[in-house]
């Protein structure tokens, strides 16, 4: 037994030395996590800032004005330019240079000063429907509260049941809250795979793999070898990326360590275990790369880290159970916001060992047909 | 004029303390139509030169005019004149044997209407004219180089670089490349600068520069470089069984500067024109009678003064038993299919203890697979095979540690120092504590790998990464050692030294099987098997082989001449049957 934990923990020892020495696998995983990071940290946000757009107000009163010193006077709204017509309205949408166009009629302001119902019409750049749903979504907000103020100005009664959203777990719904955690899982799975996925396609390239194949390592040791270095990865960068998420971010960790470690622990079982099934098909560290890839794409669009797999179709929504990451994100988001401990994710845990367990075993089989 | 001029030329590579001069101020000048070897020890620059030359490399300082032009101001100029083949030719291995001829023919522009008959003429001329349709990634070794050298060709250069273009192939795959060559050099007045290890090829040129650390050592045509060393050859003849035995001895003795073995006799070279004073022990036996010298007696005997030389005496393994007649390993009934096709066919051979025993045959002959199938890396269709009484197939971790294996190509961990590579296989072969210890200093010190110890393994010099290799394999003393192509791409010192470490480890003791493309070698073995198309077609010893080929016409053939003569009965032999 000793010698058997000899072997692995040298095999380890000699993976993780050829990953540091190397300059080129050592940028690898410092290099594009860092990058990533900052990408998704500070580019990747649901939240509308400064959405561009013009006015084409026809009204000659005070109070359209008024509305528009709303918008123009909101984050979310830059008034780009007043229009003088309607064809400067098209024109601004139609190139691109706003993406929202006020028209308000001529009757605007002496429609409600003679407590007439009236109407202003919001036009919204379809071609991203996403950004404009959200922006009508601002506008009306705005318009609401005009409307409240504009009634109690007139003394009328404001209406009666009034909507008061609160957003739990995060109060201003700050979108960076949601989607640094979800940068650990995937970067987690991204250094986990290279790391495991690639090493045994290189030492057939090398040549070393033989080499290693007549010393009295059976194919277990080595497995176990190869495995332990993604662990150990895997838990350094992610240890780190908490940490910026944390100190950098300002991320609060409202849950408990051990239960986030204890994730940590059953989605690299999981994604290693993927890993070197993709190791031991791959002949060639190219076919290793396309399968880690082939892999990590799907993962990421199914794990619900920008789409909530609720709004799947109900066969991918099935789909999603197979991928690790979905049940990491959980663990992930749980632990930041959630004040989530390991009681609360042992319905992430099981089905996470359970992809590690089967992935292993398919593993070992497959490394060792691939031998005979 | 000449189509090589070389002023004053170095070149050196890295920065600060890592600053390396892999040429030191060359001068030469090649006639055009001239044919030149370059030979010397690894790393010895003659790849940086034959770079250099081909506008690959920009040198530090000095002038390189090649056909008359400036390089590599006007390499462009030069591109379609100058063919240059470098060690590991970038054949495309997806593409047939055609594609890659007529990529090649695109990328120097030829016109469609000329390529058929360029191919046809380059096909005819390389024997490769069958495999048309074949592609490139699966052709033998040998076939491999000789797709090189037509593409090589494909444009009809005046002027040829090759970088050991015959490194790793076979006798008779060498055999045709060299005539392919030559014919370039007879019908269209091509000029030819190759480097080479095998003497026999440089002694073939007409012309032999001989580079040692960055520098010309000598040059001059073979014959007048051998020529001081007339009177320093001897022999000794008939001494078959002992000649290994009495081999390390010999080079002991004041005044030799090579022992060789050869045949059935030990051929020796010394620095003065006087034979050996052999000792009274061996006196017995024969006596030195002087013989004609040759290339690489120049070779040695110039590179003798300039590096030191070492006393090989690798401590015995374990004490010899007496049980020498049982075998360790024996193979029976082999067979191994790739699908349809029988990559050894019916083999059946035994290795006794202590032995060097040699396989040799052609490319794709299946001795890497008749060796991987004793390694346990490769199952047999059908047959038995015991090694050390086991199937390492299936044999327990137990078993497998008391083989050594050395694969092609020396595989180390590139990334890893030498003497972190040590530290792993110590460990993977379950070394502990000061046993373990004891082994990686004992690696350290007997191969002479102490102050590279600190160096990655990837940057060693050829002939060092070869010593790690070894050092690797024989960490844990194993009973058997692998040795699957050892000294491909080594030069004739390092391989001096591997073979003397080898004997040595066989006086020990050791069993040792080798697999080697250098038919000079094949002398050191007690016992061969000559394999061709999976067959074994001959075993024996050395001398019982050479005898199979002995004719009026040829009364002392060589074991090269042995090899092809026998592989060439066999192939024809067996074309006839199907």
């Amino acid at each position: 037994m000793r010698l058997v934990l000899q072997r692995v923990f040298a095999l380890a020892r000699k993976e993780l030395l050829s990953l540091l020495r190397d300059a080129a696998s050592r940028a690898v995983l410092i290099g594009p996590p860092i990058i990533q990071l900052l990408v998704f940290g500070y580019a990747a946000t649901f939240e509308l800032k400064h959405v561009p757009f013009v006015v084409y107000n026809q009204d000659q009163g005070q109070l359209s004005r008024d509305l528009i010193a709303r918008f123009s006077g909101s984050p979310t709204f830059d008034l780009l330019r007043v229009v003088p017509d309607q064809n400067g309205l098209q024109q601004a949408i139609d190139d691109k240079s706003a993406l929202m166009a006020i028209d308000i009629g001529p009757t605007f302001t002496s429609d409600l000063e003679r407590g007439k119902a009236t109407h202003i019409q919001l036009v919204l750049d379809g071609r991203d429907s996403n950004t404009a749903g959200l922006a009508s979504g601002y506008a009306q907000s705005i318009v609401a509260t005009f409307n409240e103020e504009q009634l109690a100005a007139h003394g009328a009664s404001p209406p009666s049941t009034v909507l008061l959203d609160r957003a739990w777990f995060n109060p201003n719904l700050d979108s960076q809250w949601f989607i640094v955690p979800g940068i650990c899982g995937i970067l987690t799975l991204l250094v986990s795979l290279l790391t495991t996925g690639l090493s045994v396609a290189r030492e057939r390239e090398m040549g070393t793999f033989d080499q290693l194949l007549v010393t009295p390592m059976n194919p277990t040791e080595i497995l176990l070898g190869k495995a332990l270095p993604g662990f150990l990865v895997g838990i350094v960068e992610g240890t780190f990326i908490v940490l910026v998420a944390i100190f950098w971010f300002h991320v609060p960790f409202t849950g408990s360590f051990p239960g986030l470690y204890l994730g940590f622990f059953c989605f690299l079982l999981a994604t290693v275990g993927i890993g070197l099934m993709i190791s031991s098909l791959a002949v060639t560290q190219q076919q290793g790369l396309l399968g880690v890839f082939l892999f990590m794409v799907p993962a990421i669009v199914l794990s619900g880290f920008a789409t909530p797999i609720a709004n799947m179709p109900r066969a991918v929504q099935y789909i999603t159970l197979l991928d690790p990451l979905r049940y990491f994100l959980i663990i992930l988001r749980g632990s930041f916001l959630e004040g989530g401990s390991a009681s609360l994710f042992w319905p992430q845990y099981w089905p996470l060992a359970l992809i590690g367990t089967v992935s292993m075993i398919v593993a070992g089989r497959l490394f060792r047909s691939r031998l005979s | 004029m000449d189509a090589i001029a070389v002023n004053d030329l170095s070149k050196s590579f890295g920065k600060g303390t890592g600053r390396r001069d892999a040429l030191k101020n060359i001068s030469l000048q090649l006639p055009l139509g001239s044919m030149t070897a370059l030979i010397g020890p690894d790393g010895a620059g003659k790849t940086t030169l034959l770079r250099l030359l081909a506008g690959i490399l920009t040198p530090c300082s000095g002038e390189i005019r090649v056909l008359d032009r400036a390089v590599p101001k006007e390499a462009l100029a030069l591109q379609n004149r100058i063919g240059y083949m470098p060690q590991r030719f970038g054949l495309y291995e997806d593409l047939t044997v055609e594609e890659n001829l007529d990529l090649f023919a695109s990328l120097h522009g030829i016109a469609h209407a000329a390529r058929e008959g360029r191919f046809n003429e380059l096909l005819t001329m390389t024997a490769l004219g069958p495999f048309r349709k074949r592609l490139a990634g699966k052709l033998s070794g040998g076939m491999k180089q000789k797709l090189g050298l037509a593409c090589t060709l494909v444009h009809s250069p005046q002027l040829l670089l090759l970088d050991e273009a015959s490194v790793g192939v076979d006798p008779i795959s060498r055999r045709e490349l060299w005539s392919i060559i030559q014919q370039q050099v007879a019908s269209r007045n091509v000029t030819v600068l190759l480097s080479t290890a095998y003497m026999d090829e440089a002694e073939r040129c007409d012309h032999v520069l001989l580079l040692h650390e960055g520098e010309i050592l000598a040059q001059g045509n073979p014959a007048q470089l051998a020529a001081p060393l007339q009177g320093h050859a001897f022999v000794l003849e008939e001494i078959d069984a002992v000649a290994r035995n009495l081999q390390a001895g010999v080079a002991q003795l004041p005044g030799v500067i090579d022992t060789v073995i050869q045949g059935d006799g030990l051929r020796i070279v010394m620095d003065k024109p006087a034979p050996p004073t052999l000792p009274e022990k061996l006196a017995g036996y024969a006596t030195p009678k002087p013989v004609a010298t040759r290339l690489e007696d120049a070779f040695v005997s110039l590179l003798f003064s300039r590096t030191q030389r070492h006393s090989i005496a690798l401590p015995a393994q374990r004490g010899a038993t007496h049980d020498d007649d049982a075998p360790v390993v024996e193979v029976k009934d082999l067979f191994r299919y790739f699908g349809d096709f029988a990559a050894v066919k019916d083999v059946a051979f035994s290795v006794r203890k202590g032995e060097i025993f040699g396989l040799l045959g052609a490319n794709g002959a299946g001795k890497s697979t008749t060796f991987r199938m004793l390694c346990g890396l490769l199952p047999s269709s059908s047959g038995t095979l015991r090694v050390a009484g086991v199937d390492l197939r299936t044999a327990t971790a137990e078993a497998r540690a008391r083989i050594g294996y050395v694969s092609q190509k020396f595989s180390l961990y590139g990334p890893l120092s030498v003497q972190q590579n040590l530290s792993f296989f110590a460990s993977a072969y379950g070394l502990r504590n000061q046993h373990r210890r004891d082994r990686i200093a004992w690696a350290l010190e007997e191969m002479e790998l102490k102050e590279y110890a600190g160096m990655n393994a990837g940057s060693l010099p050829l002939g060092y990464k070869q010593r790690l290799a070894l050092a690797c394999a024989l960490m844990h003393g194993p009973e058997i050692l692998f040795l699957d192509e050892p000294t491909s791409g080594v030069d004739p010192l390092a391989r001096r030294e591997f073979w003397a470490r080898v004997n040595a480890l066989a006086q020990g003791g050791t069993t040792c099987l080798v697999t080697t493309h250098f038919m000079e070698e094949a002398e050191y073995c007690d016992h061969l098997v000559l394999m061709s198309l999976g067959e074994v077609l001959a075993q024996g010893t050395p001398t019982e082989i050479k005898a199979k080929v002995r004719r009026p016409e040829l009364p002392n053939p060589s074991m090269e001449d042995a090899f092809i003569a026998l592989i060439e009965e066999h192939e024809q032999a067996s074309r006839r049957a199907s």
